[in-house]
């Protein structure tokens, strides 16, 4: 396959043609942020983070790392005014859903975001879909899916199915940035099929005294 | 649900057998013969297309044409767009709801009417305007719209 040599960050990068301006960027090392991306999963495109400026014959444009190939002789800028200012923007809109989100939080200090710049939204779901991915393309259960559209588009367990598959798997719930899976979880077993979560506790013998602990299952380290 | 109905789904599920790529065309279809998508009927859909029940629900779920409710026997909708509101389009709605007893995508306890409002449906020349299955009922007043329902039974 060929070759395409283009610059990231004044930094001479040389990938294969097909790569995204993300992927150069991450063998490159050089980190642009990112909140819907897993290298397991599709590109999304869902999160806008990873918005860089690229510089291709004199023009400048905005695009999304994850899903623009490179091409040759383009200039990428991981971190310019205009970049930084669109990132604080989109942190302050997911703010808007979950504040306290770890990975947010580590964001709005990096780009000076302000946490209640806007009205807060009843669902703590940044809608990356990374739960609805995973349980799709790499699990293949599609026990999670997206409900609605627009602003009102939300994850939703599909109660038929997950009663039966997600208890052994719940993988989801430490992809999701927000604990917002696992929420949407357990309030799907409690309204569709309870008793679940206290037959694996009993089962388990955990002592009465942490038996209001959720035990959830180690997840193996994801590389 | 009727006899018929269930016959005609059962067709449209069967023609599209096998083939991911009609789930729109078999939802669409089937919307348009039983009026809405029972969840049963998608657990069909999503066992004969071979396609996950989870996608079915989110295609089913956003687009507005398919509805996750029953609907009534008959669609009743009234242009709330910018040219009927100036011609009247506000007092229509009034009457209608008030002939109907149903609000604003509401469906009746008889499954006779299911009132939508829309805009634009796009003949504002004869606006306001009222759609009753499909047929466009034009320059309607709160006068003579009561007229054009009694012929829906």
């Amino acid at each position: 396959m060929s070759e395409i040599v283009l610059k990231i960050d004044d930094k001479e990068v040389k990938v294969a043609a097909g790569t995204t301006v993300l992927q150069a960027a991450q063998q490159a090392g050089i980190y642009i942020p990112t909140l819907c991306h897993h290298e397991k999963l599709e590109a999304f495109g869902g999160c806008r983070l990873c918005i860089v400026e690229v510089e291709s014959r004199g023009w400048t444009s905005y695009v999304v790392s994850c899903l623009y190939p490179v091409a040759k002789d383009i200039i990428v800028r991981t971190r310019s005014e205009k970049v930084d200012k669109i990132r604080k923007v989109l942190v302050e809109e997911l703010m808007a859903h979950a504040p306290d989100a770890p990975e947010l939080v580590k964001l709005a200090e990096v780009y000076g975001a302000d946490r209640n710049r806007f009205e807060r939204k009843e669902s703590f779901c940044v809608v990356c879909g990374l739960c609805v991915r995973y349980c799709d393309e790499v699990k293949h259960l599609n026990a999670v899916g997206f409900i609605d559209n627009g602003a009102e588009r939300e994850i939703s367990f599909i109660p038929e199915v997950a009663k039966d598959v997600c208890w052994e798997c719940q993988e989801c719930f430490a992809l999701c940035p927000t604990s917002y899976a696992q929420a949407a979880y357990l309030l799907t077993e409690a309204l569709a099929f309870p008793g679940q979560r206290k037959a694996a506790v009993r089962a388990a013998k955990v002592p009465v005294a942490t038996q209001r602990i959720i035990p959830i299952k180690p997840v193996a380290a994801t590389t | 649900m009727s006899g018929n109905n269930i016959d005609g789904i059962i067709a449209i599920i069967e023609k599209y057998r096998g083939q991911p790529g009609s789930l729109i065309h078999a939802l669409v279809e089937i919307q348009h013969e039983n009026h809405w998508l029972p969840r049963e009927v998608m657990h069909q859909v999503a066992d004969a297309l071979e396609v996950p029940f989870a996608q079915v629900m989110q295609i089913a779920s956003f687009y507005k044409a398919f509805s996750l409710t029953p609907k009534g026997r008959h669609e009743v909708h009234v242009c709330t767009g910018m040219t009927c509101h100036l011609r009247g389009a506000a007092k229509l709605q009034a009457k209608v709801e008030e002939l109907t007893g149903l609000r604003d995508g509401e469906t009746d306890a008889e499954n006779k009417f299911t009132f939508e409002t829309g805009a634009c449906l796009g003949s504002c020349s004869i606006g306001p305007e009222l759609i009753v299955d499909g047929k466009h009922y034009g320059r309607m007043t709160p006068e003579k719209v009561e007229a054009v329902l009694k012929q829906y039974e």
